[in-house]
C-alpha cells in the first residue's frame, strides 16, 4: 500500500496469496429457489403463472386418471359404473392388450415367439449401443436378425439359414479379396451372396413350412406395437449404413457414382413418405412379374429405409463437411488408403458430429412407422383406428387409446434421445 | 531468431549428404485453375540432405512440398521419389506416402484417438505391424520427442508444441526415409517453437533427409546444407546457408532477407 501512496508504478509481490474458500452463502434448496425461480419481479410472476397452469392441468386430468376403471368389458359397462362422474375407461387397454401389442391375427399360443425375439433384441443391441460391453456379444447381434426372423415368421428354418450362409460366405470372400482390391471384393461378395440365395432358395422343398417346428405366420398377421418396433428397428439399422454410403458416394470423385447418389437423395427427399408407402403397397406389384409375390412387409421396409437413408445421408454429409481438410491430408500423408482413412479417421469423427441429426431422423422414422396404418397394415395406430374403435364394445374410447399410443412412443423416443445425449458426452474428447 | 538456437551445439558427425538421389523433380509445373502456381521446378535432393525452403507467402513453397507426397497433383513434369515415379497410380502414391513423413502447420493429429493410438495407427494398418510391436515403436519415438508420459492423453489436452512433437513422432513411427515439414512452427507460441526446433535438429543429426518450409532462419543457418528461395512459383536462388545469408545474389532474395532479418 505504501508503494501506491507514493504514486509509484513499481510493484513486486512479496508473498503468495493463500487459497481461500468462496464466500459463505446460504446453500441448498432456498438458494436454488431464490436464484432460479424468484430472482426478479418478472421471474416471480412467471413462476406463479406457471404453477397456476400446472395446477389447472393436473386438476382437470388427475380425477380422470385416478378415477379410471381397469376391469370393465365394454364402454357401456364402464359408463354405467362411472354414472356420470369423471373417469377414464382404461379397461380397453387391459381388455385389448394383446391386440394393441401383437395385432389381432397373430396366433395367441405363439406370443412367446415375439416376446423371446424382443428379449434377444435387448441383448443384441446392447453391445452396439454400449462399447464397454464385451465385444463377443456382437456375435449375438450378428445372429439376431436371422433368429428373430425365424422366431417371428416361423416356418422352415432353411430360409434364414440360407440367408445367413450367404452373408457368411460373402463376408469371407470380401475378407480374402477386398483387402487387395476393394472393388473386386465388394462386387464379388454381392454376386456370391445373390447366387447362394437364389440356388438355396430353389432348393427349399415345396411345403417345407407346413410341418415346421415353428408354425409359419404370414406377414399380414403381424400387427400392433410389435409391428412398429419391427419396422423401426429394421429400417433404422438398414438406413444408417445406407445413408453413410450415400453420403460418401455424394463426395466421390467419380462422376457416375456421385451423380447417382445426388439424384437418389434429391428425389427421395422431394417425395412424401406416404406416397412412397402407397407405391410400396399398390404400385410396386406392377413392376414385378405377375406371379412374384414380394412380401408387403419387405416392400414397406425397403421404402421407409430408402426414405430415411436419404435424410441420414444429408446429416452425415454435414458431419463430413465439418471436418477440417487437414484430417483428410494427415490420413493421406500417412499412407492410409481410402477405406482405411474413412473407417479409422474420417467417419468416427464425422459420425460423432452427426449423432444429434441421425438420432433426430431415427426418432422421426420410428414415429413415421405409424403411417403404415393408411395402407391397411394393422400397426398400433391401425389397430386402434380399425378393429378396436370399430368394435361395438369400445366404439368411442379415443383419449385412453391414443393417449396410450402416445405414451408408448414417448417412452421409446425419449429413451433414444437420452441415449444420444449420453453418447455425445461419452465421446467428447476435450477438443 | 537465431538466438533461439544458440544454446545448442550441433553434432554433425552423422550429417552427411549421400550420393543416392532421394527426390528428383524435373520441369514440374502446376496450375490452380488458370493460376500458374509452380513454374518449371527442377530440384534434386540427395539422401541425407537438409533443405530449407524460404520465400514470401504465396510463393508456392508449401505447394511444392505437398506435391512431393501428392497432396497436390502436378500437371506437367516428373517427380520421382525414392525411385518411384508419381503418377495417378494409387498403389505408387500410397507406397510413396508411407515412405515420406509429413508434418503440418496445424499438426492435424487425430483428435478422437489417444497420442499412442495416433502413433500406432499407420504402422498397424499400413505396415501391418503387430499391435504390441507398434506400441513399442511408438513409445520409443515418443520418448525421443520427450513426451512419453502423455501417451494416454488426447491431442486436445496437449499444448501446441507438444502436439507438433507428437505429429513428428507419428510420422517417424512409419520409419520414413524422407521428412517434409510444412511450416511446423508457424502456429506456435514463441516459447514452444524452440522445443519443436530442437526435435527437428535431433532428427537432422541422425541423418534424416529433410525438406522444411519454414521462416526460422536460425534453423536454416545451423542445420540446413542448402537453402532454396522461392518467389512467384519459381526457384529464384539456392545456395549453402552461409553464402545464401551473407551474400545473396538475386535482388528479390536480398529484399526478402532484409525484410525478415532486418528487425
Amino acid at each position: 500500500m505504501a508503494d501506491q501512496d507514493n504514486n509509484s508504478i513499481a510493484f513486486v509481490a512479496t508473498e503468495v496469496i493463500p487459497e481461500s474458500p468462496p464466500p459463505a452463502r446460504e446453500t441448498g434448496v432456498v438458494k436454488w429457489l431464490r436464484e432460479n425461480l424468484f430472482s426478479s419481479v418478472t421471474n416471480t410472476i412467471l413462476t406463479v403463472l406457471a404453477l397456476a397452469l400446472i395446477y389447472l392441468v393436473l386438476k382437470s386430468t388427475m380425477p380422470w386418471i385416478l378415477n379410471g376403471l381397469w376391469t370393465t368389458s365394454s364402454l357401456a359397462e364402464c359408463r354405467e359404473i362411472l354414472d356420470g362422474t369423471t373417469g377414464a375407461c382404461f379397461s380397453v387397454l387391459t381388455e385389448r392388450w394383446n391386440q394393441l401389442i401383437y395385432g389381432f391375427k397373430y396366433p395367441v399360443e405363439e406370443y412367446w415367439r415375439p416376446n423371446l425375439a424382443f428379449l434377444l433384441m435387448l441383448v443384441a443391441i446392447a453391445p452396439v449401443l454400449f462399447f464397454d460391453l464385451p465385444r463377443k456379444l456382437l456375435i449375438v447381434t450378428a445372429l439376431f436378425p436371422f433368429v428373430a426372423f425365424w422366431l417371428i415368421w416361423g416356418g422352415t428354418i432353411l430360409a434364414p439359414l440360407i440367408a445367413l450362409i450367404g452373408f457368411i460366405v460373402a463376408g469371407a470372400f470380401f475378407q480374402k479379396f477386398g483387402r487387395n482390391n476393394f472393388a473386386l471384393g465388394f462386387f464379388g461378395a454381392i454376386v456370391i451372396a445373390l447366387a447362394i440365395w437364389s440356388i438355396g432358395g430353389s432348393m427349399i422343398p415345396e411345403g417345407a413350412s407346413e410341418n415346421a417346428l415353428l408354425p409359419a405366420v404370414p406377414s399380414r398377421d403381424l400387427g400392433g406395437f410389435m409391428l412398429n418396433m419391427m419396422l423401426g428397428l429394421t429400417c433404422v439399422s438398414l438406413s444408417v449404413p445406407l445413408g453413410i454410403a450415400l453420403a460418401l458416394g455424394r463426395q466421390s470423385n467419380m462422376p457416375l457414382i456421385k451423380g447417382i447418389c445426388v439424384v437418389f437423395i434429391e428425389f427421395v427427399r422431394g417425395v412424401p413418405l406416404i406416397t412412397l408407402l402407397f407405391v410400396a403397397s399398390v404400385m410396386l406389384s406392377y413392376f414385378f412379374p405377375p406371379d412374384a409375390t414380394v412380401d408387403l412387409f419387405l416392400r414397406v421396409v425397403i421404402m421407409i429405409t430408402l426414405f430415411s437413408a436419404a435424410y441420414i445421408a444429408e446429416v452425415v454429409r454435414g458431419g463430413l463437411a465439418a471436418l477440417p481438410k487437414g484430417q483428410y491430408e494427415a490420413a493421406d500423408s500417412l499412407g492410409l488408403d481410402y477405406p482405411q482413412a474413412m473407417r479409422l479417421i474420417i467417419l468416427p469423427q464425422a459420425l460423432k458430429i452427426s449423432i444429434p441429426g441421425i438420432v433426430n431422423v431415427a426418432v422421426g422414422l420410428f414415429k413415421d412407422t405409424t403411417l403404415v396404418s393408411v395402407i391397411s397394415m394393422f400397426d398400433l395406430v391401425g389397430m386402434i383406428r380399425g378393429p378396436i374403435l370399430a368394435s361395438t364394445e369400445w366404439n368411442g374410447v379415443y383419449w385412453e387409446l391414443f393417449g396410450f399410443a402416445a405414451a408408448l412412443f414417448f417412452v421409446v423416443c425419449y429413451g433414444i434421445s437420452q441415449y444420444s445425449q449420453w453418447l455425445e458426452r461419452k465421446l467428447h474428447k476435450g477438443h | 531468431m537465431s538466438e533461439l538456437m544458440s544454446d545448442r551445439e550441433i553434432d554433425r558427425s552423422k550429417m552427411h549428404v549421400g550420393s543416392e538421389v532421394a527426390i528428383q523433380i524435373a520441369n514440374m509445373n502446376k496450375w490452380y485453375g488458370s493460376f500458374h502456381v509452380l513454374r518449371d521446378i527442377n530440384l534434386t535432393v540427395h539422401e541425407g540432405e537438409r533443405i530449407v525452403i524460404a520465400g514470401p507467402s504465396g510463393s508456392g513453397k508449401s505447394t511444392l512440398i505437398r506435391c512431393i507426397n501428392r497432396l497436390e497433383e502436378h500437371q506437367s513434369g516428373d517427380i520421382v521419389v525414392d525411385g518411384i515415379e508419381l503418377t495417378n497410380d494409387l498403389k505408387n502414391i500410397d507406397k510413396i506416402r508411407s515412405e515420406v513423413g509429413m508434418c503440418f502447420q496445424h499438426f492435424n493429429l487425430f483428435p478422437h484417438l489417444t497420442i499412442l493410438e495416433n502413433c500406432t495407427l499407420a504402422p498397424i494398418w499400413v505396415r501391418k505391424t503387430p499391435k504390441k510391436e507398434a506400441e513399442e515403436i511408438a513409445m520409443h519415438f515418443l520418448e525421443k520427442v520427450k513426451i512419453p508420459e502423455q501417451a494416454d492423453k488426447y491431442p486436445g489436452q496437449l499444448s501446441g508444441g507438444q502436439q507438433q512433437r507428437v505429429a513428428i513422432a507419428r510420422s517417424l513411427c512409419m520409419k520414413p526415409r524422407i521428412m517434409l515439414f510444412d511450416e511446423p512452427t508457424s502456429a506456435l507460441d514463441p516459447e514452444m517453437i524452440k522445443e519443436v526446433l530442437d526435435t527437428m535438429i535431433e532428427l537432422a543429426e541422425e541423418g534424416m533427409t529433410m525438406l522444411c518450409v519454414t521462416h526460422e532462419m536460425g534453423f536454416a543457418r545451423q542445420v540446413a546444407n542448402r537453402v532454396i528461395f522461392m518467389d512467384q512459383g519459381q526457384i529464384v536462388e539456392q545456395n549453402e546457408p552461409e553464402e545464401f545469408f551473407n551474400n545473396p545474389k538475386s535482388e528479390r532474395t536480398q529484399l526478402f532477407l532484409s525484410q525478415i532479418l532486418g528487425h
